[in-house]
C-alpha cells in the first residue's frame, strides 16, 4: 500500500477524484429519478450515457473540430454537448417506449422488468459495436464517410481540445476538471430546484409518493415517466459531453462499468434521492481516485463492487435516506 | 380461572412520533375467541402484527403459553404456535391451494436438504403427515375440491377460506384472524362466523379482528375494545354493547363507514 | 384430460426415461445430419451444451425457484474451474477427482460467504451485488499473479480414463451418406478415454453430471425445501410468518446454486485443459440468465431447452457468431413484453394430476357434509 504517493498528491487526487465523481452523479441521477417513481433499476441507463458520449464524439469529428479554435471550438463543443442531451434523450425515450412501459401497463414483477432492461441494454451496446456491420446491411457503407469524414469508425477525439492546468495554492489543476465539476453540480442544482418547484416536479414527486393517488389528482402517469426518462436522459447527455472533454475516448462497451459506478453513487447516496446522487457521486470518485493511488491502479474497478457491497451491508438506505417522493431534503 | 394463552402487558408501539398503540393490555384465555374491534385506525392491524412479530414493541412484554415472545423472528413465532390470516389475502398465488396448505405444514416439519435429497424415513414420514394434513384442513375448510387450483385462479371467498387453511395447517394452539370476513355478504358472513366456532370447537384459540358489530356480537366469547392505540374496554359482548365509551367511539364513526 | 405419458405405470415411464438419457449419450455417435455442425467438432459442440445445461440447473435455482436474481453466476463458475486449475497444475499436481469436489466445496462456501450479508437486501439490489461479485472475481483474477493473471492457466488434468490409450473397446460412429446409413470404422470413440482430439468423452462425463443434477432437482424440488424456495419467491413475508425460515432457505438456494455452477466451471477447466479470465467475462452471466428465462424460469424442462439453445445455435450458425449477443438481448426484451413466464412455463398440472385420485376419494366421504354446508 502506497501511502506515501496518496498523502503527497492528495490535492489534486481529491481534485480529479471529484471530477469523476460529479459525471458519476450526473449518471446516477438517472437511476435515481427511474427508481424513485418506478422502483426499477434502469440497467440500460448506462447505454443512454454510451450514445451520448457517441453523438458527442461524431458531433466534434464531423464538425472537424480538431482544426478548430477559439470561437469555432467552442461553438463546434456546444453543438455537441446539444447533440449529446439529444441523443440521450432519444435513447432514454425509446427505452421507456420499449422494454418499460408494455410492462409497467402490465405491472409486470420487477425481475421481469430488470430482464428486460438487460435486453435492452445488451442490443443497445451491441448495435454501437457492430455499427459497421449495421451499415453494411443498411448500404450505408459507401457514402456515410463522406458526411461525418471518418467518424464513426473514430473512438476518439484526443488532441482536438488542450487542457491548460493552472497552479491554485501551489496545487496544479486541470482546467477540464474543473468545468466538469462546475458544470456538473450546477445542473444538479438547476434540477433539484425544478424538481421542488415545477408543476412537472411536483408531478414526479407525487407519483413517487403513491401513483394512485397522483393520477387521481390529475398527474398523468404515463406522461410523468416519461419526463422521468428524459430528464435522466439530459443529465446522462450532459455527464456523456463532460465524459468525453475529460477522457476523450469511448467504446461501445464504455457504459458497463460507468453505469455499475453510478448505480453505487446512487445506492451510496440513498435511492430516490437527488441530492444523495451527488454526494454518492463526489464520494465515489474521490475514493476510487484514493484507493487506486493506494492499492495500485488495477484494482481501481474493484473499490466500486467492493465499496457497494459494503453500503448495501452497513447501510442499504444509503447516507441521506431513500425516496424522492420526500425528496425536500 | 381459565388459563391464559397469550398475555399482551403494557404494550406501546410507537413509530417516529405517531403512537400506534399505548399500553395494551389483555389476555386471552385457552379456548376462547376474543374479538378486538374498534374504529378504523384504533391500532388492531398493529396489535396482531406486534403479538406475530413483524413489529417489535417499544416497551411492553407479550408471552404466549408463560414465555416470553418479544423479539423472536417471525417464523420463531409460528413454530411456537400462533398462525394468522392478513387483511389483505396474502396467499402464494402461483402454487396449488394444496401447496400452499403445505407450506404451512411444513411449520411443524425440519426435513432438510439432504432429508430430501436422498429420501429419508423423516422425509417420507413428514410429506405423508403433512399432506394428510393439509388435505384434512381444506376438507374442514370446504374447498378441497379445490386442492390443484392454483391459488391465483380460486374465488375471492374461496382465497380467504384458503388463508384459513393454511394458518390453521401450521398447527398453532392460536389462530389471529384479521378481518376474514371483509368483502363478504351477510349470509357468507354468517357462515364463516359458524366454521370460526367450530375452528374453536376443533381445540384452537382465536383472536378475531372484525368490523361488523353484529357479527362479532354474535360470535366472540369476551371483546376488546382499541380507540386511537388505547384499550377502551374489555369485556362480555352484553358488556360491551351497554359501555357508553364503547358507544360514543362508534357513534363518533359511521358504521358503515369503519367496514 | 388424463395425459398419456402421466397415465402410464412407473416401470414404463422409468423405462422410457431410461431410453431417453440412452438415447442422450448415443447422440454424438449418430452424429444425425442437420443437427450435426459442420466445420466444429460435434462432441465438442455436446459438451458445451451439457455445460451449459448444467449452469442453467443450477442458476435455476436461484433465479427460478427462490426468486433471486443472480448476475454474477459466472464467479461460481470461476471459482470452480481456478480451484480445480491451481489444484491440479498451477500450485498442486491433485489428481482431477479429487480437486472437484474442492473446488465444488470452494465455490459453495464463497455463495454462502457471499449470501449472508447480501441475502438481506432487497431483490433487485442484489442483482448488483451480485454483478459486482462476478467481476470482482475476473478483476481479481486478472490482477493475482498467484491465479496466473491474464495469461491463465495451462495444464490443467484430464479425467482419468479406463483401459488406457485405447479405451476398453472402440465404438464407431455412424456416417451419413446419400440415402444410406453407415458405421463408419475408421472414425471410433474409446471408451474411456479422456484425450485431445476425440470431445465425445468430456460429453459424455458433462451429461452424466447433468442427469445427475437433474435428478436432484427433482427430489428437492419435490419436498420441503421446494417450496419454502417457492413460497419465498411469491411472498416473502407471507412465508415468514407461515414458519418459513426464508433467510435460511435463500441462503440455502444460493450456496446449491454455487455448488452447481462450481461443478460446471471445474469441468469445463478440465476438458478445456487452459482458462484465462477471458473465459468468465459478465457476458456469460448474461447469457446463463438468458438460459434460463428464454426456456422459461422454474420449469427445468424448459431451463435445458433454453441452455441447449443458448448453446447450441451460435456453434451450428457460426456465421453469425457476431450477433449472437444482440439476438439475446432482443430475446430477452421480446420475451419479457410477450411472454414473460418463457417459452415453457413451469407445468403445475403434473403433480396436481397426481392428486385426483386421492381427492376423488374423499369427495365420496364428504358428500353429505358438503350439502350441510350449502
Amino acid at each position: 500500500m502506497n501511502f506515501e504517493f496518496l498523502f503527497n498528491n492528495l490535492p489534486e487526487l481529491t481534485i480529479t477524484g471529484l471530477a469523476f465523481g460529479a459525471i458519476y452523479a450526473l449518471v446516477a441521477l438517472g437511476y435515481t429519478m427511474v427508481y424513485g417513481v418506478l422502483q426499477l433499476i434502469n440497467f440500460a441507463h448506462s447505454e443512454v450515457f454510451m450514445y451520448g458520449t457517441f453523438a458527442m464524439l461524431w458531433t466534434v469529428m464531423a464538425l472537424n473540430g480538431a482544426e478548430a479554435d477559439g470561437v469555432k471550438l467552442i461553438a463546434i463543443l456546444i453543438a455537441a454537448l446539444f447533440a449529446a442531451m439529444l441523443m440521450s434523450a432519444a435513447i432514454a425515450l425509446i427505452l421507456e417506449r420499449v422494454a418499460y412501459r408494455p410492462l409497467i401497463k402490465r405491472d409486470a414483477p420487477r425481475l421481469i422488468a430488470l430482464i428486460s432492461a438487460i435486453g435492452a441494454s445488451f442490443v443497445l451496446a451491441e448495435l454501437m459495436g457492430l455499427r459497421d456491420k449495421v451499415a453494411e446491411w443498411l448500404g450505408l457503407d459507401d457514402n456515410l464517410d463522406d458526411y461525418v469524414s471518418g467518424a464513426r469508425i473514430n473512438n476518439s477525439m484526443a488532441g482536438v481540445l488542450e487542457k491548460p492546468r493552472f497552479d491554485v495554492a501551489g496545487v496544479s489543476v486541470s482546467s477540464i476538471d474543473l468545468i466538469v465539476i462546475v458544470a456538473a453540480v450546477g445542473m444538479m442544482v438547476l434540477l433539484d430546484q425544478f424538481v421542488r418547484r415545477s408543476r412537472l416536479g411536483k408531478g414526479i414527486r407525487a407519483t413517487a409518493q403513491d401513483p394512485e393517488t397522483a393520477s387521481l389528482m390529475g398527474v398523468n402517469p404515463t406522461r410523468t415517466i416519461q419526463v422521468t426518462f428524459l430528464i435522466g436522459g439530459i443529465m446522462a447527455g450532459i455527464a456523456a459531453f463532460l465524459y468525453m472533454l475529460k477522457i476523450e475516448t469511448t467504446r461501445f462497451d464504455v457504459g458497463f462499468l460507468l453505469g455499475v459506478k453510478a448505480f453505487t453513487a446512487a445506492v451510496l447516496g440513498g435511492i430516490g434521492n437527488l441530492r444523495g446522487a451527488l454526494l454518492g457521486g463526489l464520494i465515489l470518485g474521490v475514493a476510487e481516485n484514493w484507493g487506486s493511488a493506494l492499492f495500485g491502479t488495477e484494482w481501481r474497478d474493484v473499490i466500486a463492487f467492493v465499496l457497494l457491497v459494503l453500503i448495501l451491508l452497513v447501510r442499504p438506505t444509503g447516507l441521506l435516506g431513500e425516496s424522492l417522493g420526500k425528496a425536500r431534503a | 380461572m381459565p388459563e391464559a394463552i397469550l398475555e399482551v402487558q403494557n404494550v406501546t408501539l410507537k413509530f417516529g412520533g405517531l403512537t400506534a398503540l399505548d399500553d395494551v393490555s389483555f389476555t386471552i384465555n385457552e379456548g376462547e375467541i376474543l374479538g378486538l374491534i374498534g374504529p378504523n385506525g384504533a391500532g388492531k392491524t398493529t396489535c396482531f402484527n406486534a403479538v406475530t412479530g413483524v413489529y417489535r414493541p417499544t416497551s411492553g412484554g407479550i408471552s404466549f403459553q408463560g414465555r416470553s415472545i418479544v423479539g423472536l423472528k417471525k417464523h420463531k413465532i409460528t413454530q411456537q404456535g400462533i398462525a394468522r390470516t392478513f387483511q389483505n389475502i396474502r396467499l402464494f398465488p402461483t402454487m396449488t391451494a394444496l401447496e400452499n396448505v403445505l407450506v404451512g405444514a411444513d411449520a411443524q416439519h425440519s426435513t432438510g436438504m439432504l432429508s430430501a435429497l436422498f429420501r429419508l424415513p423423516k422425509h417420507r414420514r413428514e410429506e405423508r403427515e403433512g399432506h394428510d394434513r393439509a388435505m384434512e384442513v381444506l376438507r374442514f375448510m370446504g374447498i378441497h375440491r379445490k386442492a390443484d387450483e392454483l391459488a391465483a385462479n380460486l374465488s375471492y371467498g374461496d382465497q380467504r377460506r384458503l388463508e384459513i387453511a393454511r394458518a390453521m395447517a401450521t398447527n398453532p394452539k392460536l389462530i389471529c384472524l384479521d378481518e376474514p370476513a371483509a368483502g363478504f355478504n351477510p349470509a357468507e358472513k354468517v357462515e364463516l362466523m359458524n366454521l370460526i366456532r367450530r375452528v374453536r370447537d376443533q381445540g384452537f384459540t382465536v383472536l378475531l379482528i372484525e368490523h361488523d358489530m353484529k357479527l362479532v356480537m354474535g360470535v366472540t366469547d369476551r371483546i376488546v375494545v382499541l380507540e386511537f392505540g388505547r384499550k377502551i374496554a374489555e369485556g362480555s359482548p352484553a358488556d360491551i354493547r351497554d359501555n357508553p365509551a364503547v358507544i360514543a367511539a362508534y357513534l363518533g364513526v359511521d358504521e358503515e363507514d369503519a367496514s | 384430460m388424463k395425459n398419456k405419458l402421466t397415465g402410464l405405470p412407473k416401470p414404463v415411464k422409468i423405462l422410457l426415461w431410461v431410453l431417453l438419457a440412452l438415447f442422450a449419450y448415443a447422440v454424438p455417435l449418430l452424429e444425425p445430419p442437420i443437427i450435426s455442425t459442420p466445420g466444429v467438432d460435434f462432441g465438442g459442440v455436446l459438451f458445451t451444451v451439457s455445460i451449459y445445461c448444467l449452469v442453467a440447473l443450477g442458476l435455476n435455482i436461484v433465479v427460478g425457484y427462490a426468486g433471486l436474481l443472480d448476475l454474477g453466476y459466472v464467479g461460481f463458475y470461476a471459482i470452480g474451474a481456478y480451484t480445480v486449475a491451481i489444484l491440479t497444475s498451477f500450485h498442486a499436481s491433485w489428481p482431477l477427482l479429487l480437486a472437484i469436489p474442492v473446488g465444488v466445496v470452494a465455490a459453495m462456501v464463497s455463495g454462502v460467504l457471499l449470501g449472508a450479508p447480501t441475502l438481506r437486501v432487497r431483490g433487485d439490489y442484489l442483482a448488483i451485488v451480485t454483478l459486482g461479485f462476478g467481476e470482482i472475481i475476473r478483476l481479481v483474477a486478472v490482477n493475482t499473479e498467484w491465479l496466473g493473471d491474464t495469461r491463465g492457466i495451462k495444464n490443467i488434468a484430464k479425467p482419468p480414463g479406463v483401459g488406457g490409450e485405447e479405451g476398453w473397446f472402440q465404438i464407431p460412429h455412424l456416417f451419413w451418406g446419400d440415402g444410406t446409413v453407415l458405421l463408419d470404422t475408421e472414425d471410433k470413440t474409446k471408451f474411456l478415454f479422456f484425450g485431445v482430439l476425440d470431445q465425445i468423452p468430456y460429453y459424455w462425463m458433462g451429461l452424466t453430471a447433468v442427469i445427475l443434477v437433474l435428478i436432484a432437482d427433482i427430489l428437492i424440488k419435490n419436498s420441503r425445501v421446494g417450496r419454502a424456495w417457492e413460497a419465498t419467491r411469491e411472498d416473502e413475508d407471507a412465508a415468514e410468518l407461515m414458519g418459513v425460515p426464508t433467510f435460511k432457505f435463500k441462503l440455502l438456494a444460493f450456496a446449491t446454486g454455487a455448488f452447481v455452477g462450481g461443478l460446471a466451471g471445474g469441468l469445463y477447466a478440465s476438458r478445456q485443459g487452459f482458462i484465462n479470465p477471458q473465459s468468465f467475462l459478465l457476458l456469460f452471466s448474461i447469457l446463463y440468465l438468458a438460459a434460463v428465462v428464454v426456456g422459461g424460469q422454474g420449469n427445468r424442462w424448459g431451463v435445458l431447452v433454453g441452455a441447449a439453445l443458448v448453446a447450441y445455435l451460435p456453434q451450428r450458425f457460426r456465421e453469425f457468431d457476431d450477433f449472437r449477443v444482440l439476438v439475446f438481448g432482443l430475446a430477452l426484451v421480446v420475451l419479457a413484453t410477450v411472454r414473460p413466464q418463457g417459452l415453457l412455463p413451469p407445468r403445475r398440472t403434473v403433480r396436481a394430476k397426481k392428486l385426483e385420485h386421492e381427492l376423488e376419494e374423499l369427495e365420496e366421504g364428504t358428500g353429505e357434509e358438503e350439502n350441510a354446508h350449502a
